[in-house]
């Protein structure tokens, strides 16, 4: 065995747990996971089965944690886990799964599979099968502190350039302000609107807020690859920027993935809980709306729909709050079938987006959004994560259909009531 | 030898060996399974209501919205066959005497008319799901020995004991020696193969919505 297949092996020894025992000894290979899966009901090939990319998982919990297993491989009618398997495997783990947990909404036995395919990305990337794009950002995120190579001067020039045009003062490092922003990176090259919307909500809704400059970025491809080493070190910096600032709640952007770094696996990476809150962008605003601090006026005038993204909605919790404020400044918002908990993925989450190699087949999956699309017909499609919509763009267009995404957050801001 | 020495055999010494053996395969596959534990989640939880682990025990029986149209065979025959296989085994009046003469504790019998359609219900459900798991691809690629062997051990009993309840293809002492003698290999069986999801089923259940009710999304 070579070092780095057996260090992947004891690193999936570590994360098996009780929960994934309880799974795979409930799995009664019905097929069901495959009907939630998007790469499954758009491809039809079997090999797709969520259930199935755990395969090198499931080897591994038998062989070593159950007596029989133990015995079968003893006398090698259990054949162990390899590197070339593991290779191969990658395909299934990281280009055909978005970690969108669709699967773990079916299962009948109540598998959480997507909670083991996180846990087995951890064993593929120590073992060094994690797809080279999603390697690099993390590697950039770590040295250079963002996955796309975004520094602190690009973001000072963009808030020289919000001030510019607007005279909006975006606060750097603001000790004791009540919440402290955090962005991707991909607001910040593609989506400079992002930032003047909150600047613009923060100002009508007169809170004291602060960007950190050693902690800006909040994606986590820590989590996408499966390092929680890396994904500790990412998420510390903005721990350590919220403690030094001593601000009262952290705000999570437009992002999926870095909401569930920063508000779920965070405390569990860093061991122990924060000492300030974690919110969406989109809670904090549903929450100024409730407390009468977010004032709209007029009404969007298309047909609206929502995308939901996975991390924000069924991995996150935040289900009701985009509705609310889809309400607030639209009449004609239609739902999409399979609304809210029950979405269906854009096909680019999970750090698929960032993988070269699932090219073809995120787009291939991305004929459930276009079906969903298709029946409802709307003018603009808006979304509250910067991964997805820039997933969403590039599926739109490759199916040459024409339709503006837009983000939740700078639509609410474009209506924000003068003062 | 003859069959009241084959039903002694059965009724005494066999069914002695496969509950012991069922007994402490359960108790060791459980200790295997739950003694792993899990590690706190440290992250501040929500409270919704509707969403916990003890929600999601219930609630997953129940498709989402969508699934009955894309497999609604998988889920009304898998009904069929667990409903009935629960009516046959627990609700039949002999049954309920062996139980009795077990435990010291008792319920009240459907009329044997009623478990027998049950069986007869089952037996069908069960031929379907086989013909599904043949037929459709997806279960296809997933299946194992271990899947047809669960399924052979589930469907001999049934069918033994619904060919001895009506004393039909072989004398009455013999199918029911056989009826009982299937019902032993299954019990020896069920906590060393994917039957055992009897009883993970209930702690899976709870753990996914435990983990996605501290997230306040009701699964």
């Amino acid at each position: 065995m070579s070092a780095s297949l057996s260090r992947a092996v004891n690193v999936l020894k570590e994360v098996i747990d009780a929960p994934i025992a309880s799974y795979f000894n409930s799995c009664v290979h019905c097929g069901l996971c495959a009907e939630a899966c998007l790469f499954y009901t758009e491809t039809g090939d079997p090999k797709y089965t969520p259930i199935h990319k755990l395969e090198p998982l499931r080897r591994v919990y038998e062989q070593e944690y159950t007596l029989l297993g133990r015995l079968l491989k003893l006398v090698g009618l259990s054949k162990p886990v390899s590197d070339a398997e593991l290779g191969e495997w990658q395909e299934l783990v990281y280009d055909s799964c978005t970690m969108c947990g669709r699967c773990s909404m079916v299962c009948p036995v109540g598998n959480d599979i997507v909670y083991m395919v996180r846990k087995l990305r951890e064993g593929m990337a120590i073992a060094g099968h994690a797809p080279e794009g999603v390697v690099s950002a993390t590697s950039r995120t770590i040295e250079i502190g963002s996955p796309m190579g975004v520094k602190l001067p690009a973001l000072k020039a963009q808030i020289g350039h919000l001030k510019t045009e607007t005279g909006l003062d975006v606060p750097l490092d603001l000790e004791g302000a009540e919440y402290m922003v955090l962005l991707s990176s991909m607001e910040i090259i593609n989506f400079p609107e992002y930032l003047n919307a909150i600047a613009k909500i923060m100002k009508q809704a007169g809170k004291t807020w602060t960007i950190c400059s050693t902690a800006f970025e909040a994606t986590n491809s820590g989590i996408q690859i499966g390092v929680s080493d890396l994904a500790r070190v990412i998420v510390s910096r903005i721990v350590e920027g919220a403690e030094r600032l001593k601000v009262k709640t952290v705000i999570s952007p437009e992002c999926g993935h870095a909401y569930t770094a920063v508000r779920w696996e965070g405390p569990n990476l860093i061991g122990r809980p924060y000492t300030f809150k974690v919110q969406h962008i989109l809670e904090v605003l549903d929450e100024f709306r409730n407390q009468g601090l977010l004032k709209t006026q007029g009404f969007e005038e298309e047909r609206l729909t929502f995308h939901d993204p996975c991390q924000l909605v069924r991995r996150g919790g935040v289900i009701e709050q985009p509705r609310n404020l889809m309400n607030m400044v639209s009449k004609n918002f239609v739902e999409t079938s399979d609304p809210g908990k029950y979405n269906w993925c854009c096909g680019g989450g999970g750090g698929v987006s960032a993988n070269d190699n699932a090219e073809e087949i995120r787009l291939i999956a991305f004929k459930r959004k276009k079906a969903q699309l298709d029946v409802v017909k709307p003018d603009k499609l808006v979304t509250a994560c910067a991964n997805c919509r820039i997933v969403l763009e590039e599926g739109l267009e490759h199916y040459q259909m024409d339709l503006p995404v837009v983000g939740l957050t700078e639509m609410i801001a474009e209506h924000l009531a003068e003062s | 030898m003859d069959a009241a020495l084959f039903l002694n055999w059965v009724r005494g010494t066999g069914l002695q060996v496969a509950i012991f053996i069922f007994l402490l395969g359960t108790v060791w596959r459980l200790v295997e399974i739950y003694s792993l534990g899990r590690k706190p989640d440290l992250a501040e939880r929500r409270h919704v209501p509707g969403a916990s682990g003890w929600h999601t025990l219930w609630r997953r029986s129940i498709p989402i919205p969508g699934m009955m149209q894309r497999s609604g065979l998988t889920y009304i025959a898998g009904y069929a066959f667990h409903l009935g296989l629960a009516v046959v085994v627990f609700l039949f009046a002999p049954h309920i005497r062996l139980i009795q003469e077990l435990t010291g504790i008792s319920w009240p019998a459907l009329p044997s008319q009623f478990v027998d359609l049950a069986a007869v219900v089952t037996l069908a459900a069960m031929l379907v799901v086989l013909a599904d798991r043949i037929r459709q691809p997806v279960k296809r690629f997933l299946s194992t020995f271990g899947d047809w062997m669960a399924w052979l051990v589930t469907f001999l009993p049934v069918l033994t004991g619904y060919l001895a309840a009506r004393h039909l293809l072989l004398p009455y002492t013999l199918m029911l020696s056989l009826h009982i003698l299937s019902v032993e290999l299954l019990l020896v069986l069920l906590p060393f193969t994917k039957l055992f999801h009897a009883f993970t089923v209930w702690p899976s259940r709870w753990f996914n919505g435990d983990v996605q009710g501290k997230k306040g999304v009701a699964v």
